[in-house]
């Protein structure tokens, strides 16, 4: 077994006993249960098969709850060894520090990957015995879930090197919230505002959309719209899907969590237990 | 070949010198105790030979490669001051979880807690532990793949003395066996019977370094005599050695290495006044105490 296995493993078992996987699987069933009752009303008249309106919803829940789900994961990361006093033995042992951070990544990710797959095959399934139609939203569903994982381990990586950053546990928590708030709802709220203010003007169509990217969650957002044009009418961000291409969201989709595990390296790299 | 090297090793914490010059070296099967006051450098030290914080200046060898790289942490172990592990695993799980990391079976978790007298309480979760537990856990986990360099940061604290009788036992094994161990403590006493060197620090800078036996030498430390009188003779005792009487019976005297024979001569030929003599010579704490007091004048 590798080293990188090992911690995973750990780490898996340490969150199972702190309630960490109940609690995420259980977050991600209610609101997805929540949205999809809710959602299920004027399916019929869109026509639209009722699960691709579900993803629809679902894409506007996971842009607030995996960041936030991953965050609550990580925060704990590095800080907390660091107030138990467990990292000086951990780093004596044989193996980088990215092991360490790879195999917490491992454990955390498979978590977000049950829940993300409890809360949408609930969704999926209420969609399914409602509506005939709703296999054709299948496709969309799956993209969704994979995103998800991928929006999700770029929060981890943040919450790593926030962990990193701030040493102590109290500090991290508070942090993690400050970077969900700002990226998640005010990012979006300040370039909303932005462009209600320019009316269409230049700033709209050409920085706005490269605004939208350079946040995570936008690209999320942005990908599963650009992909699913069915569904591109039900939400706020729409009138910019068009003038971002699906591969470029996608490339940045893959891109966020590779930049965000690196900083968290370098974040972790700079602790002196 | 030595297991660790320290030349000149030199580090400061902002304007705070936390290690001067320091250069020691422990060999295969030795035991090193390194002594000093609280803040006198010694887990700074450590940290240092573990490659957990790099030295200002000077050379460290930890088994012939550099602190901190991947041979040195192969064939190092480690136990540090307080250690502390997650409290929701259990101490079969903790152990397992090591194992996995040196690349050894898992499968030798419940021997090695056996090993510190930690079997009945394998499954049971570390957050229940005491500390002593705790310190039994630690050990266990220093104990893996029979380790070539120990470097032990107060491992005694916290263990009850029956654990500290075994836990000096598994060390000589170790020291037996070849293994290098660099060890702190506080409880001088104990280290003065279970160690083969001493290294003493005071704020910073080495102050001694030798076998007891030489520190005892090089301190010429006195000697105490402490005689028991015949009921009735303490008087006439304490006039003839020019000792001080400490109680109805008892003399005390104080005499330097070089007039210890000297002095028993002259209570031998006292013959019938004298019931018995006891010898004290200087301990540990005394030689502790004379160096580091050297060091700050």
């Amino acid at each position: 077994m590798t080293p990188v296995l090992a911690i995973a493993a750990s780490e898996l078992r340490i969150a199972l006993r702190n309630r960490w996987v109940a609690i995420s699987v259980a977050m991600m069933a209610i609101f997805a249960l929540v949205l999809t009752a809710a959602g299920s009303g004027p399916s019929g008249t869109l026509g639209v098969d009722r699960l691709s309106v579900t993803v629809a919803s679902l894409t506007s829940l996971a842009v607030y709850l995996v960041p936030l789900i991953a965050l609550l994961m990580s925060f704990d990361a590095v800080a907390g060894e660091v107030e138990r006093g467990t990292l000086a033995l951990a780093l004596t042992y044989p193996g980088a520090r990215a092991t360490i951070l790879a195999g917490k990544f491992a454990a955390h990710l498979a978590i977000l990957a049950l829940a993300v797959a409890v809360g949408y095959g609930l969704a999926a399934l209420t969609a399914l015995a409602g509506d005939a139609r709703a296999a054709a939203g299948l496709a969309a569903l799956w993209r969704l879930y994979w995103s998800s994982l991928l929006l999700g381990a770029t929060f981890l990586g943040v919450g790593y090197a926030v962990s990193a950053w701030a040493r102590r546990p109290g500090a991290a928590a508070g942090m993690v919230i400050g970077v969900w708030l700002l990226a998640v709802v005010l990012y979006d709220l300040g370039l909303l505002a932005a462009v209600v203010a320019d009316n269409g003007g230049a700033f709209t169509r050409h920085v706005f959309p490269w605004l939208l990217m350079g946040n995570p969650a936008d690209a999320f957002r942005l990908f599963n719209l650009a992909a699913s044009g069915a569904t591109a009418a039900a939400a706020g961000v729409a009138g910019a899907a068009g003038f971002v291409p699906a591969w470029q969201a996608l490339g940045l989709m893959l891109v966020w969590p590779l930049g965000a595990f690196a900083l968290a390296i370098l974040a972790f790299r700079k602790i002196t237990p | 070949m030595q297991s660790l090297t320290l030349s000149r090793v030199t580090k400061s914490f902002g304007a705070t010198a936390a290690l001067r010059d320091v250069a020691f070296a422990v060999a295969p099967g030795e035991r090193v105790a390194l002594l000093g006051h609280n803040g006198a450098g010694k887990s700074t030290l450590m940290k240092i030979v573990l490659g957990l914080i790099a030295a200002d200046a000077g050379e460290i060898t930890v088994l012939g490669a550099a602190p901190g790289s991947a041979a040195a942490r192969a064939g190092t172990a480690y136990l540090p001051e307080n250690v502390a592990f997650h409290p929701a695993l259990t101490g079969q799980e903790q152990i397992r979880h090591y194992l996995r990391l040196r690349g050894q079976d898992p499968a030798h978790a419940l021997p090695l807690l056996a090993r510190v007298g930690l079997a009945e309480a394998a499954r049971r979760r570390i957050g229940t532990y005491s500390k002593g537990m705790r310190q039994r856990v630690g050990l266990a986990q220093a104990l893996i793949g029979r380790p070539r360099l120990l470097v032990l940061d107060e491992p005694t604290s916290g263990l009850d003395p029956v654990s500290r009788r075994e836990f000096w036992t598994i060390l000589d094994g170790l020291a037996q066996d070849g293994a290098a161990i660099l060890l702190s403590s506080h409880a001088l006493t104990e280290v003065e019977a279970r160690t083969d060197r001493i290294v003493i620090l005071s704020q910073g800078a080495m102050v001694a370094n030798d076998t007891l036996a030489a520190l005892r030498r090089r301190a010429a430390l006195p000697t105490q005599l402490q005689i028991t009188a015949r009921p009735g003779a303490a008087d006439a005792v304490a006039e003839a050695l020019a000792g001080r009487r400490f109680n109805g019976v008892r003399v005390d005297l104080v005499c330097t290495p070089e007039d210890k024979l000297a002095r028993l001569g002259q209570i031998a030929a006292l013959g019938a006044m004298v019931e018995d003599v006891d010898l004290i010579p200087p301990s540990l704490d005394d030689i502790y105490r004379h160096f580091s007091s050297e060091a700050a004048q």
